[in-house]
């Protein structure tokens, strides 16, 4: 019995990392062929990344039953330290990937620092309000990015709040954070190979943190806060490690993100909750705590908007239509139990055929 | 004199519990409550309903603290612990209604519960060291252990919410366990069970206490329950301690009489 499902749950991770990795392969041989339009390429990293926010939101969402809605400026974070990092180092470290490599693992760690240091407060909170407040500080975040200007020059780094000037950067220092006008000239790094491989290691990261005692313990405090304190489960611990590796892991994208584009600002459409309640949207039409369905939802919905682009003013509408029939499909019990007979059916007409 | 010489010297008890008193805001929910309980009794709280049974339990574990008054574990005092630090130090209970990790796998409740005792850290477990599956491995065999215990082996693998009710009981007691407690708390275990389950249950109860040699203090409504297993009696009435002592003498005991029945 037991073996039974310890191979049930690897066998269930391999399936998730090979689709990953299938998906990987057929785009790389569109790509060689050339049969992939330019606007679907730019697209690849995207996906990546909100494949990455998805599933990184499904551990608060899913594992730890949290609603988060300030995914986004964890991400903002993760982006512009990282974006930063590149540009300060650009002179120490002159090869662009390893300097990419630290600018994730910089990035990482900021995000998940602002985990730990937003998660202290926030997660004495439940349900609603701890919604709107995570709400409240991934606006905030956005917000004071936007105003931050951070220089360098022979001297060291010049923070200030007012604008470039105030800097009062020395003769040949350079404004790294230009306030509103965000980062500049950040390297071309990301590409879709590095994406799949950061979401496989996010894959990685996050099933097999499930399928681990720090994972148990984690979902208990989901399921029953008390029974869980009552079996000694340290529950401030485990909210806050989890909530934290969800914002590294987040950060991680936003650091993919900003080495996708060559100006990095702070924007309410890429960093403000519309980002963050597209993510959610990610995973509760995937199916909360289905990590699979994460990532499923994440292309499907990326690629939708993109794909209807020649219906114009119809676009949105098929959109949202696709939402709706999507979500009934996926949790309404009637749909469920259509799909598990229509599963039978195909099951047993398989054997007949095979017999 | 003999008696408290042998108290005091020779056979500590495991549970002493010295005039606890909780009040919530006019109300005293327990008022003055003390008992005593030796290792491995089987020790029955009963009372009418709203007597401050439960109340008891959270005070004892954790979940409320007292306003005043002493309770200490094996010599230890544990007044006013946080429930985790009660936990580890020994005192392990279930929940009048059920509280199961209901979207977890029965054997997933039961390793919950051996948390504390088998570690590894999170990063051993994400990059799969050795550790984690050596650590693994014998968390499995102590819990399928347990769960044969209470004859849960064959459901190892459902959803906890998809057992029986009666099971769903067992589970939590196994569970209980599963931090290797020296008191165990039952609230209400036989609650909404038919007279044959809580027969059974009965007996598993008998069956912990000799085979884990636990204390256990229990609440219960059931009389056919208490007066069949339990050793001891204290009964609650409006937060006061009404009677106390030998089963047999407490339920005949005219005050516990008319607690229960009515003047």
């Amino acid at each position: 019995m037991d073996n039974k499902k310890m191979k049930k749950t690897t066998k269930s991770s391999i399936i998730t990392y090979a689709m990953v990795i299938a998906v990987y392969i057929i785009v790389e041989i569109m790509l060689k062929t050339g049969s992939m339009s330019s606007l679907m390429q730019g697209l690849l990293v995207p996906i990546c990344v909100y494949i990455i926010l998805a599933v990184s939101l499904n551990l608060t969402v899913g594992i730890l039953g949290e609603l988060s809605l300030g995914h986004a400026g964890f991400m903002c974070v993760g982006a512009f330290s990282g974006a930063f990092f590149t540009k300060v180092m650009a002179e120490i470290i002159p090869n662009v990937g390893v300097r990419l490599f630290f600018a994730i693992l910089v990035g990482a760690a900021v995000a998940g620092l602002f985990g730990i240091i937003i998660g202290i407060p926030v997660l004495r909170l439940k349900g609603d309000y701890l919604a709107i407040v995570t709400l409240a500080f991934g606006e905030i975040i956005k917000n004071i990015v936007n105003v931050l200007y951070v220089g360098k020059d022979s001297v060291g780094l010049h923070l200030s709040t007012k604008d470039a000037v105030a800097l009062k950067l020395a003769e040949g220092g350079e404004v790294i954070i230009n306030g509103a006008q965000g980062i500049t000239g950040t390297p071309h790094a990301s590409t879709f190979t590095l994406g799949i491989i950061l979401i496989l290691v996010t894959l990685f990261i996050i099933m097999n943190l499930v399928n681990s005692r720090t994972g148990r313990a984690i979902m208990a405090i989901r399921d029953n806060l008390i029974a869980a304190e009552s079996v000694g489960i340290n529950i401030t611990q485990y909210k806050l490690l989890a909530f934290a590796i969800s914002a590294a892991l987040a950060g991680v994208a936003g650091v993919l993100y900003a080495h996708n584009l060559s100006t990095l600002t702070a924007l309410p459409k890429n960093f403000g909750y519309n980002m963050s309640i597209m993510i959610l949207v990610f995973v509760v039409l995937g199916g909360i705590g289905n990590i699979k369905g994460s990532i499923i939802s994440a292309v499907i919905l990326t690629l939708l908007p993109e794909l209807l682009r020649g219906l114009n003013n119809y676009r949105m509408l098929i959109y949202a239509i696709v939402l709706i029939a999507m979500m009934i499909f996926n949790s309404s019990p009637k749909a469920i139990e259509l799909r598990m007979r229509l599963v039978e059916k195909f099951c047993i007409r398989k054997k007949k055929g095979a017999a | 004199m003999h008696q408290e010489k042998e108290r005091g010297c020779i056979t500590m008890a495991l549970l002493e519990v010295k005039d606890l008193n909780i009040a919530f805001g006019g109300l005293k929910a327990v008022d003055r409550f003390n008992i005593t309980i030796e290792k491995g009794e089987l020790y029955g709280l009963i009372g009418p309903n709203g007597a401050g049974k439960t109340t008891v339990f959270n005070l004892l574990t954790g979940v409320y603290k007292p306003d005043s008054g002493s309770i200490s574990l094996d010599g230890k005092d544990i007044t006013g612990k946080r429930t985790i630090d009660i936990n580890q130090a020994g005192v392990a209970r279930t929940f009048q209604n059920i509280r199961l990790f209901k979207n977890m796998s029965v054997l997933d409740n039961v390793k919950v519960g051996l948390h504390n005792n088998n570690k590894y850290s999170t990063i051993e477990g994400i990059l799969r060291m050795p550790r984690y599956f050596k650590v693994e491995k014998e968390m499995n065999n102590r819990a399928m252990e347990l769960l044969k215990v209470f004859g849960l082996q064959n459901e190892c693998n459902f959803k906890a919410s998809n057992l029986p009710y009666g099971k769903q009981r067992k589970l939590e007691i196994a569970r209980a366990l599963s931090t290797e407690p020296v008191l165990l708390l039952l609230d209400e275990p036989a609650a909404g069970m038919n007279p044959n389950e809580t027969k059974e249950l009965m007996d598993t109860i008998r069956f912990v206490r000799d085979e884990f040699g636990m204390t256990i203090l229990l609440i219960e409504h059931d009389m056919k329950l208490v007066s069949g297993i339990c050793e001891k009696l204290t009964v609650l009435n409006f937060g006061n301690v009404l009677a106390q002592g030998q089963t047999s003498q407490v339920l005949n005991n005219p005050q516990v009489i008319s607690a229960y029945l009515g003047d």
